[in-house]
């Protein structure tokens, strides 16, 4: 069933907002950090007007926000917080025992370069730096996306199969601090799609006391636990799918695992994430005009990285061009383009993969840069030897 | 004032755990879970009291336990009192924060600071044993001047952190010191602490046989050595009135104190201490010895 619900103009952080205040959390603990803040802002004058139940913790650092989330959600509680950059990277050893302890949390992450030096901008740097934590990770594009994901999050999250915390991410200021449009659902709807929630073994069952990540020595079952982990990834990506085509029913809007643009057909592709799809899209569809048969692949889920799409759809070009806005130092190329390259390495022909640097710190990326990437591709594509070192796209060669 | 015969029967701490020998850890965590009767649950870092709990897949407690990382401790007692106030359990059980002094006045000093200052509602024990003992006794801020570690071999040059102090200026409704070796104390402050809301604190000695270096069947001796001494004082400060209790506030009656030559002699810590050195830690102890006595004259003129 499709709902026809009025289009609000909305920043994306206040779809995620939104999102928030339908689901009603029993618990959010959370601190400030641009761009993310105005969620925390929003959400605490909904928890001031009575909009929601919420026990919302002004805690005093993201270290603290996210011990807190861990503590409540293993309680029993339906948990959410959210952050940015140095929040995220001060996390960053809670992340592990969060999704460790298999605890259900959603957070938002508004993306943001990490120090130093100190910039406040788009980037991937913060959540693809905790890529290997154990959280499962979805990007989106756009407002309607940031809000879609989130409510589909709390279902992934807390799915007796997968029982991993999830991050959303959304650009930061791109979308975080633009208006764009979005189409909310009713409040019972979302009630409904998410229902209630039930912990396994939560800490407050005082009557089946149990003791929450015990230390477990040398012989212990540390290994068995962190495989464990891996199959309930392996395992989400049927969760993932599902509970995204039970969203479409409700909502008219079908996400898959990744977003395929002209892809059916295309020699030379591009693979991207976030916002920076708009305008590749834009490029792509230049390209089409001119005979060239382009494509391209927008990431949504990151981790678990459902590698078998990627082959299926990539492994018929001759060339890929994979788009990271986020350093892998000493790396063949960005955290993606590792990813895609493994994904394809087993494709017979193998396509060629070309790393590209883009966008760090929130420098602007322009269609002329995309074409570019474009034209390297198409190079690349008859050409007998590729040179596969990194390219960057809008970087000022002459200050490096 | 309870009595050691008169401490409830129940045990929620049990036999054969992983406590070392003679470690005073293992005395205070039964008083402790004794006056909360078991109704309660505790967020642990990494520390000593971790391997006292027990190894999976086996425990050593039979109350609610989560482990969490070092700096967490406080952050997540925040967290586990928010679900219990979201899911209506507010009433119900305690949340014990519990940690060491490591854990609490060095690197979990920020959570904590931020629960006392938004007044969360738990109780935070700190087992103050004097250093980091579960990695091999390193110094920390609670250290006491003099003592030997195995990142101060010559013997540290600071006096320890007051975190009591620092805990009192935060206007909490409870903060007390206690030590235990005398579990009476303990189970009467935790108790007391029981019925109190928002954040009350409460720190304990804890004599450590291995980081301090004496014999572990002296740990009882050590501690209330200790307390003889005037170097740990057994006190309550609640809602700003001060009282010396146990054996302090005889030790206060009774006006003589032992010399803490005593105690650095018991120790291997402190071993080659130079008597200059002994002095100055006899007038540091002296002159905080005479706060004390000039609070307990004027319970609420601090």
């Amino acid at each position: 069933m499709a709902t026809v619900a009025p289009i609000l103009a909305v920043t994306g952080n206040e779809a995620v907002a939104e999102a928030m205040r339908q689901i009603n959390p029993d618990v959010v603990a959370a601190y400030p950090i641009t761009p993310q803040t105005e969620i925390v802002q929003i959400f605490a004058q909904y928890v001031a007007d009575g909009k929601v139940d919420t026990e919302f913790i002004t805690v005093e650092s993201e270290h603290s926000a996210m011990s807190a989330v861990i503590g409540s959600a293993a309680g029993g509680a339906r948990t959410m917080t959210a952050t940015s950059s140095q929040g995220l990277a001060l996390m960053w050893e809670l992340l592990h025992v969060a999704s460790g302890y298999r605890l259900p949390i959603v957070m938002a992450n508004v993306n943001r370069a990490l120090s130093g030096p100190i910039n406040i901008h788009c980037d991937h740097s913060d959540s693809m730096g905790c890529r290997d934590t154990g959280w499962i990770q979805i990007y989106g594009e756009a407002h309607q996306e940031a809000y879609d994901n989130h409510l589909m999050a709390v279902r992934i999250a807390e799915h007796p199969e997968v029982r991993t915390p999830v991050m959303t991410m959304t650009d930061g200021f791109i979308v975080s601090g633009a208006i764009g449009p979005l189409q909310e659902l009713e409040t019972e709807q979302v009630q409904e799609f998410i229902g209630p929630f039930t912990a396994i073994n939560p800490l407050l069952d005082s009557a089946h006391p149990v003791t929450v990540g015990p230390f477990d020595g040398l012989h212990g079952w540390f290994f068995e636990h962190k495989a464990a982990q891996q199959q309930a990834m392996d395992r989400a990506l049927e969760v993932v799918d599902d509970v995204a085509r039970e969203y479409a029913e409700l909502s008219g809007r079908r996400y898959d695992l990744l977003d395929p643009y002209r892809m059916d057909d295309a020699e030379i592709a591009i693979v991207v994430v976030g916002s920076t799809a708009g305008a590749t899209r834009m490029v792509v569809d230049k390209l089409r005009s001119q005979g060239v048969k382009a494509g391209m692949i927008r990431v949504r889920l990151f981790r678990p990285f459902p590698h078998a799409e990627y082959a299926k759809l990539l492994g018929r070009c001759r060339v890929v061009g994979v788009l990271d806005r986020a350093e892998s130092f000493g790396a063949q190329g960005g955290p993606l383009f590792l990813e895609v390259r493994t994904a394809l390495y087993d494709c017979d022909p193998r396509p060629k993969v070309l790393p590209f640097i883009y966008g760090l710190g929130g420098r602007d990326i322009f269609p002329d840069n995309i074409e570019e990437a474009f034209a390297a591709l198409r190079k690349a594509a008859s050409a007998k030897k590729v040179d596969t070192r990194r390219r960057y796209l809008n970087l000022r060669k002459d200050e490096v | 004032m309870t009595k050691i015969v008169d401490l409830p029967e129940g045990e929620f701490v049990l036999s054969g755990n992983r406590a070392c020998a003679g470690c005073s850890l293992g005395i205070g965590l039964r008083a402790i879970t004794k006056a909360l009767d078991g109704q309660m649950v505790m967020t642990v870092p990494a520390s000593c009291l971790t391997v006292l709990g027990g190894m999976y897949p086996v425990s050593s407690v039979t109350v609610p336990w989560i482990n969490v990382a070092f700096a967490s401790t406080a952050a997540a007692a925040t967290g586990v009192a928010a679900g219990l106030r979201a899911m209506g359990r507010a009433d119900g059980l305690t949340v014990l924060a519990m940690a060491g002094d490591g854990g609490t006045g060095d690197i979990g000093i920020q959570a904590l600071s931020g629960a006392a200052e938004r007044n969360e509602d738990f109780i935070y024990l700190c087992y103050d044993n004097e250093a980091y003992m579960n990695t091999g006794t390193q110094r920390s801020s609670h250290t006491p001047r003099g003592a030997r570690t195995t990142t101060t071999w010559a013997g540290k040059r600071e006096n320890p952190k007051d975190m009591p102090a620092i805990m009192e200026a935060h206007g909490i409704p409870y903060v007390a010191s206690t030590s235990a070796v005398y579990p009476d104390d303990v189970y009467d402050k935790v108790a007391k602490a029981r019925g109190i809301r928002g954040l009350r604190y409460i720190q304990m000695s804890t004599a450590c046989p291995p980081g301090w270096g004496f014999d572990p069947r002296d740990t009882v001796r050590l501690g209330k050595l200790a307390v003889q001494t005037g170097l740990t004082v057994l006190y309550e400060v609640q809602n700003g009135v001060f009282g010396l209790t146990s054996a302090s506030r005889t030790l206060a009656q009774a006006g003589r104190r032992r010399p803490v030559a005593e105690l650095i002699a018991a120790q291997g810590r402190f071993k080659g201490m130079s008597d200059e050195d002994v002095g100055e830690i006899q007038a540091w102890i002296d002159s905080r010895w005479e706060r004390f006595m000039a609070r307990e004259a004027d319970p609420a003129g601090h």
